[in-house]
């Protein structure tokens, strides 16, 4: 029985062309993010609709999300004014958990963040508010002097400080956001990918090869487990990162 | 295991797209659906669950000042009934008090009531007595005189009867022995 040789998964795997049509509206990912706004948008709706003091389930499986993005982000982070930053890092939470979950939920799974437009979108946004946060509160100038010239370090040293603060809050910070999400995502799915194609090919070879199918596919199944860790950590680290910003721009020393 | 719900890209090469270069229109479509959602989740679920924490927030404040007033009425309550208590023991004391007052009275307007009245006996029983004697001595002296009188006559004769009788000295000699007596 002669096989063609194993081709491995590449990044062309996280290609697709439209389910119909032509437009690339129609392509997996960008489905998939349209799917999450509706699914979130609507579990959160419908949870928090009796807004009752004795919670049902629903609303308290809703409000244990929203209690855990206010409290243990939003307000061990950013402090007093968290609360008008609430609904901002409750969507980015929730999108981002969302759509890295899609990785392992069946038919679906796609991790739509390993499309690296998605988190650069979710970037741009952080990077704004940051931004726009601080400007408002210092001004432009003592924005920049705060950021460049940090208090209680030699004269000389501002020779290679000032650069280093200026790039990481207009060019480290956003990039290093965007790519650890889409990294994180892109090689989980591309491991789950290789075990998967792995067994799939194993098991039409020989009877003795067949026996490491299903030890791939154990792989891939313990590996899915294992990335549903991932994929809730780095909804975490993601929302967390953009609390550390924003709590940045709102305090006053360095 | 079936992992493609959609048509893999047949176009790509082995390489296929790069991706780290992102998609403009992948970026676009992120950006308008993270602003829906966020705009959706801020408009309906946020304030939801607020209100919800809220609510919460302010029952068990309500339980707890529920709970104070309660105790504080207790307390004063109990402070009411101590009192109460108190006075109706100092009412008691003074009412056993009185009543003690009074049985003394009492008894000491019996014990003069029959003090009076022993002397009020008494002093009838020595009037009557004396009456008695008053009486005793009268009849005695009459009686005396006529058997004095009849012994004299016996003695003198009868002629001197009327005469005596007249006269008195039955009278003045009994008087006479009464003095003598004294």
């Amino acid at each position: 029985m002669a096989q063609p040789a194993f081709v491995p998964p590449s990044s062309a795997d996280f290609f697709f062309n439209p389910a119909f049509g032509s437009s690339f509206l129609a392509t997996k990912p960008v489905l998939l993010v349209m799917f999450s706004v509706i699914v979130i948008v609507a579990f959160f709706t419908i949870s928090a609709r009796k807004a009752a003091v004795v919670p049902s389930r629903l609303q308290f499986a809703g409000e244990m999300v929203y209690g855990f993005v206010r409290n243990s982000i939003g307000k061990d982070v950013i402090g007093e004014e968290y609360q008008r930053f609430v609904p901002f890092l409750f969507a980015i939470f929730t999108f981002v958990l969302t759509n890295n979950l899609f990785g392992v939920v069946p038919f679906m799974q796609f991790p739509t963040m390993s499309h690296i437009g998605f988190p650069v979108s979710i970037t741009i946004f952080v990077y704004l508010v940051y931004h726009y946060v601080a400007i408002k509160k210092k001004g432009l100038g003592p924005y920049l002097k705060e950021m460049c010239f940090m208090p209680g370090v030699p004269k000389a040293v501002y020779v290679i400080l000032a650069p280093v603060e200026f790039l990481t809050y207009f060019a480290v910070r956003p990039l290093t956001l965007a790519m650890r999400l889409f990294g994180n995502m892109f090689a989980g799915h591309l491991l789950l990918l290789l075990f998967t194609l792995g067994g799939e090919y194993m098991l039409k070879s020989a009877l003795f090869v067949k026996f490491f199918a299903i030890l791939s596919f154990g792989m891939a199944i313990g590996l899915s487990f294992f990335e549903m860790g991932i994929q809730a950590l780095q909804a975490y680290i993601f929302t967390l990162l953009a609390a550390l910003y924003i709590a940045g721009a709102l305090a006053d020393e360095h | 295991m079936k992992t493609y719900l959609f048509v893999k890209a047949a176009t790509a090469t082995a390489d296929g797209p790069s991706p780290v270069v992102p998609k403009v229109g992948e970026i676009i479509v992120g950006l308008i659906a993270f602003s829906i959602l966020f705009l959706l989740l801020k408009a309906k679920a946020v304030p939801a669950f607020e209100k919800a924490y809220a609510a919460r927030t302010s029952a068990i404040e309500g339980g707890i000042e529920k709970a104070e007033a309660a105790q504080r009425a207790a307390e004063s309550a109990l402070h009411a009934y101590t009192a109460q208590l108190n006075e109706a023991r100092t009412e008691a004391q003074e009412i056993r008090e009185e009543a003690r007052v009074q049985g003394a009275a009492i008894i000491e307007d019996l014990r003069g009531k029959a003090v009076e009245e022993a002397t009020r006996i008494s002093a009838a029983a020595r009037a009557s007595i004396e009456a008695e004697r008053q009486q005793a001595i009268a009849s005695l002296r009459h009686e005396v005189g006529a058997l004095a009188t009849e012994l004299a006559s016996k003695i003198v004769g009868e002629a001197l009867d009327d005469h005596v009788r007249q006269s008195g000295i039955v009278d003045r000699f009994i008087a006479d022995l009464e003095k003598s007596e004294k």
